[in-house]
């Protein structure tokens, strides 16, 4: 199997040369390596192939026999089901297609969510588990093993309870002004609609490109005078300011549409459905916990000597973290980080358990309606491959960009 | 410092660090004991002794790299406390070269030298760079300038640390055993750059078990076992006529090998 | 020049020299003291002694109320749930009532000291497994075989007078052990195999491995749970069937496999390239150098990892709820639908918690240990 193997054999020593050679004077075919390890694969390759055909083979006769239909032509065909929320307009006349798209959307919509949460909490906890400070380090401790150490099924299923457990919209929790928490899910105020929004969001975004402008400024500054500029208060009221202005010469709308009790239940306002939060805090406060770990052992990945040359050569706390410990450790956190979003994004499929109408949900009452398992799964899967075939091939991206340059 | 060393030495000469009295313990273990010791301004000092004898703790106290529990310790004139801003600024003015180099891996050699000029002497880049580029070439190595350090040998490695150090323009150098992770071969080009450095004045506390460079640059020889000074000598006397019977023994068996 | 001070009242204070070793002191002993604990671990920068109060009050507040609603205003034992539902606090009621059904599932009422007894010698047995005095061919295989024997015994009866239970009554804690050994025992072969496939030199082998162990790894596990409920099926002849805990079995064995074999694939590259050469040059055939040399090594330093692994293969036994296989978790979930009962589902779901945490956490204390162990160059 190893070329080498030979030459290793007779190069040790000569003794253990001749009696390998005893041994394999035999010189026919059959002891190449060579030869064996092209007959090992076609061997595997043919089991491989010929167990295939036969699991076709009878998937092919059972199908048949049950009468049930193969192909994807079912995505063409009428949905005939409501789908709870969707981010796109969704009607039970329209198509299989178009309900696995709102499942698609719907599974990135609360994955994303997920994401951004679970990456504060993560590494808020993760710092804090570092800490000098002793009671932030042991609170944060009970936090990552209480919730690592249970399964995330049982986080899912405990806050969907929760949720619905809470009180109903007549006697709902009101813990800011205009804000309601209800076994109908979370409703809170809303901007009416007005002209100026758009604006001001494009003002968002050009002062969020003003403030990363301002800061290579403050940095080409700083590199040519010496002279810090400090940048977060600058950048922040850049960011802030500008919509702002906007706000203000659009007339300054102030139109909110706060949700008030009708009845049975709440109108204005938008809402959060109880499914979207209790699969969200479920998945959030599981993968917190070990995004937490992982930016712990990040952290205290970087030996020792680094923070004490750091510390020698004068440089104060805060700029250790930022220039000596941080970007060292973040080549450490980044890429099992990713994995943990890969896993957040699958197990947002729990939402099938507690009605959350994500990819899995949606392709199983697919399933169940047309009967066509196999395919429905296999969407499924394809999708899942999809998401996290492009998140290694931008992980290797990064990897790549960031590795350290040894030799 | 009582008033009765005070008396004996020259007037003129300026004590830049005085230890007095220094104790450590980590946990139940005393790791320094009652130690003193006066530096002046550009004396070279070489500290040797058994391992785990507290060398390497007394010179990392010096800097606040440790606390010391118990005595004082006075650095150009400012003592060591919990006082963050006197350590920050004895640490600008002490340089320190670490056994295991410690170099910045994430940052090319030419940073690794200018991050602390900028961040902490907040000089511009260019004149940051200038004055890497100086001292890159004085500990000759001019031309790795823009390598990652994981691409440089163990002596090289050392010597941008030395260089790093010296970016600061410190008024002290400490060394923790610098070649005592170097392959024998790279430990002369180390040895050269620090004669060198010891030739321009500067003044410099070494911990090493290098006796020939001992011989070569120390002005004193400080020897220590079981977390005290147990001598203080010049060279000639440390060397040729030790008064302990430790010093003895210890040198017998360094000189031996 | 330098020189030492000799301390006061010391005569020999012209002499520069110590003769003979002083004696250690003890520390100083105001750094025991608690006051300058406080100061050092929660009050040494203004802002740590904020976070320190914040967190401080929360903890207070939080642990106040939990001990009220836990503790003080709990009911801890009635068979009335109206009790309950008066009182302000927890009902820890709740699981004296219904701990049956959620431990032992739908197994019949009167066999449950069977599951106990089943239970009792599955942890002697794992922890035996867990002890490195234990970790001998000779003592393992002799234990694993009794002690699956008597749990055979004792889960299916049909024998020595028990009656049979079908194991498809099989339920509660027993069911989630059944399905996280099965996992385990299953999926540990496959794993190495993969590990070794993966890194090959036959493409198809490798290729055959590496599609394998990514498309496992790409997708959740309930579409795999799924495809061993639904899919499987259809690819059997005709007139054959397998037992659907099986299937799941087999399909979370593949699944904890491929994850498993990433890990062991690490192991496999942290072993220095001269142990294959020496392994080689000594003459030793591919499958005898990997059992003999290259895999006692690996397998030893991905140690921790292979552990967290069973862990998480732990916690995946939870998803069988979705496909109906009624676990702890979903028995307890199903118990909880009784409308008398199902308002105190946070202290049910609390208990199931604890049983999953105890069993994790021990787990990864124990692969703490281990690595401690390894640190410090034991040998097993």
């Amino acid at each position: 199997m190893q070329p080498e193997r030979r030459t290793y054999a007779f190069a040790v020593t000569e003794c253990m040369a001749a009696l390998e050679a005893s041994r394999k004077s035999d010189t026919s075919i059959l002891n190449s390596l060579a030869f064996r390890g092209v007959v090992y694969q076609v061997l595997l390759a043919s089991g491989v192939i010929l167990l295939g055909w036969y699991l076709y083979h009878n998937a092919h006769l059972n199908l048949e026999r049950q009468g049930i239909a193969t192909g994807f032509d079912f995505i063409g065909e009428r949905a005939g089901f409501s789908i709870g929320e969707s981010l796109i307009p969704f009607d039970s006349a329209q198509s299989y297609g178009r309900a696995l798209l709102v499942g698609i959307l719907n599974t990135l919509y609360v994955a994303a969510f997920g994401v951004v949460l679970a990456t504060i909490l993560g590494v808020t906890m993760g710092i804090a588990r570092v800490s000098s400070n002793w009671l932030i380090s042991k609170l944060a401790s009970g936090y990552v093993e209480a919730c690592r150490n249970v399964p995330v099924v049982l986080h899912v299923i405990f806050w969907a309870s929760v949720i619905r457990a809470l009180p109903p919209p007549r006697e709902a929790l009101n813990p800011f002004d205009g804000v309601f928490i209800t076994n109908r899910g979370v409703i809170y105020p809303l901007p009416v609609e007005n002209a100026i929004y758009p604006w001001m969001g494009l003002a968002l975004l050009v002062g969020i490109a003003g403030a990363v402008l301002f800061a290579r400024w403050a940095g080409r500054r700083r590199e040519l005078t010496g002279r810090n500029v400090s940048t977060f208060w600058p950048g922040l009221g850049i960011i802030l300011g500008l919509p702002l202005l906007v706000w203000l010469a659009g007339g300054a709308p102030l139109e909110w549409s706060v949700p008030a009790l009708r009845g049975f239940n709440f109108q204005g306002g938008t809402s959060l459905t109880p499914e979207f939060v209790g699969l969200l805090v479920g998945i959030t406060v599981y993968t917190g916990a070990f995004i937490a770990e992982i930016v712990r052992a990040g952290i205290q990945s970087v030996p020792h000597g680094q923070v004490e040359a750091a510390r020698a050569v004068g440089l104060r706390p805060g700029l250790v973290m930022r220039l000596v410990i941080l970007p060292q450790a973040l080549r450490v956190i980044v890429p099992p980080t990713t994995s943990q979003y890969l896993s957040l994004t699958k197990n947002s499929s729990l939402g099938v358990l507690i009605g959350y109408p994500d990819l899995v949900n949606v392709g199983n009452t697919t399933l169940n309606q047309t009967g066509q398992a196999l395919e429905a799964i296999s969407i499924m899967m394809a999708v899942y491959l999809m998401i996290s075939l492009s998140i290694s091939i931008f992980m290797n991206f990064y990897n790549r960009l960031v590795a350290i340059r040894e030799r | 410092m009582t008033r009765q060393s005070a008396a004996r030495k020259p007037e003129t000469t300026e004590a830049v660090i005085r230890l007095s009295d220094v104790n450590k313990w980590y946990g139940e273990f005393q790791a320094l004991k009652d130690i003193n010791l006066t530096i002046k301004r550009g004396e070279r000092v070489v500290v040797c002794g058994p391992s785990g004898s507290g060398k390497s703790t007394m010179i990392r106290c010096i800097n606040r790299l440790e606390e010391h529990q118990r005595g004082t310790i006075v650095v150009d004139g400012i003592e060591l406390t919990d006082n963050l801003k006197n350590i920050e600024a004895i640490r600008s003015e002490v340089g320190m070269v670490f056994q295991s180099f410690n170099l910045f891996p994430h940052l090319r050699v030419i940073d690794n030298l200018t991050l602390a000029p900028m961040w902490v002497r907040k000089m511009p880049k260019k004149e940051a760079e200038t004055l890497a580029m100086e001292y890159l070439e004085r500990v000759r190595i001019p031309e790795q300038a823009y390598k990652f350090p994981g691409q440089l040998s163990g002596g090289q490695q050392q010597r941008v640390a030395i260089a790093r150090a010296l970016c600061m323009q410190p008024k002290i150098m400490l060394f923790d055993e610098p070649t005592s992770a170097l392959d024998p071969e790279m430990i002369k080009e180390v040895l050269d750059v620090m004669i060198e450095l010891a030739e321009s004045g500067m003044t410099m506390i070494v911990v090493t078990h290098e006796m020939g460079f001992a011989k070569t640059v120390a002005d004193t020889m400080v020897f220590m076992d079981a977390g005290e000074i147990v001598e203080v000598a010049p060279p000639s006397i440390f060397f040729e006529a030790p008064k302990s019977d430790r010093t003895k023994l210890f040198l017998s068996q360094i000189l031996t090998h | 020049m330098t020189e030492i001070i000799a301390p006061t009242g010391d005569t020999a204070a012209l002499a520069p020299v110590r003769k003979a070793a002083r004696e250690s002191e003890p520390p100083p002993t105001e750094k025991i003291g608690a006051l300058r604990w406080l100061r050092r671990n929660l009050f040494n920068s203004p802002l740590n002694s904020a976070l320190t109060i914040v967190a401080f009050v929360l903890v207070a507040y939080w642990g106040v109320s939990f001990v009220e609603w836990g503790i003080l205003d709990a009911v801890w034992y009635t068979t009335d749930h109206n009790v309950c539902r008066q009182a302000a606090g927890a009902c820890w009621a709740v699981i004296a009532e219904k701990h049956r059904p959620m431990l032992f599932g739908v197994y019949p009422y009167d066999e449950h000291w069977r599951l106990i007894v089943a239970l009792v010698v599955y942890l002697a047995t794992v922890t035996l497994t867990l002890t490195p005095y234990c970790w001998k061919r000779s003592i393992l295989i002799p234990l694993w075989i009794a002690a699956l024997a008597v749990m055979g015994t004792m889960l299916w009866g049909g024998v020595f007078g028990l009656t049979y239970v079908d194991s498809g009554q099989w339920g509660g804690l027993p069911l989630t052990m059944v399905l996280f050994t099965g996992t385990v025992v299953v999926g540990f072969p496959i794993s190495i195999l993969l590990a070794l496939g993966r890194r090959s030199r036959l493409p198809a082998v490798k290729a055959i491995s590496v599609t394998l162990i990514e498309s496992m790894r790409g997708v959740p596990l309930i579409t795999i749970l799924f495809f061993a409920v639904n899919v499987f099926p259809l690819f059997l002849p005709e007139g054959m069937e397998i037992d659907k805990m099986l299937r799941v079995v087999v399909g979370m064995a593949i699944f904890f496999a491929c994850y498993q074999a990433e890990v062991i694939r690490g192991g496999l590259q942290a072993i220095p390239r001269g142990q294959y050469e020496a392994a080689e040059a000594l003459g030793l055939g591919y499958w005898r150098m990997t059992y003999k040399i290259v895999l006692p090594q690996a397998l030893r330093i991905c140690l921790p990892g292979i552990v967290n692994h069973i862990i998480a293969a732990l916690k995946n036994t939870s998803f069988v709820l979705i496909i109906g296989l009624f676990d702890i978790l979903t028995a307890t979930t199903a118990v909880m639908q009784d409308p008398l009962w199902r308002r105190f589902f946070v202290e049910a779901y609390l208990f199931v918690a604890a049983v999953y945490f105890i069993f994790c956490f021990a787990l990864s204390k124990y692969s703490q240990q281990v690595e401690r162990w390894l640190n410090e160059g034991r040998r097993f």
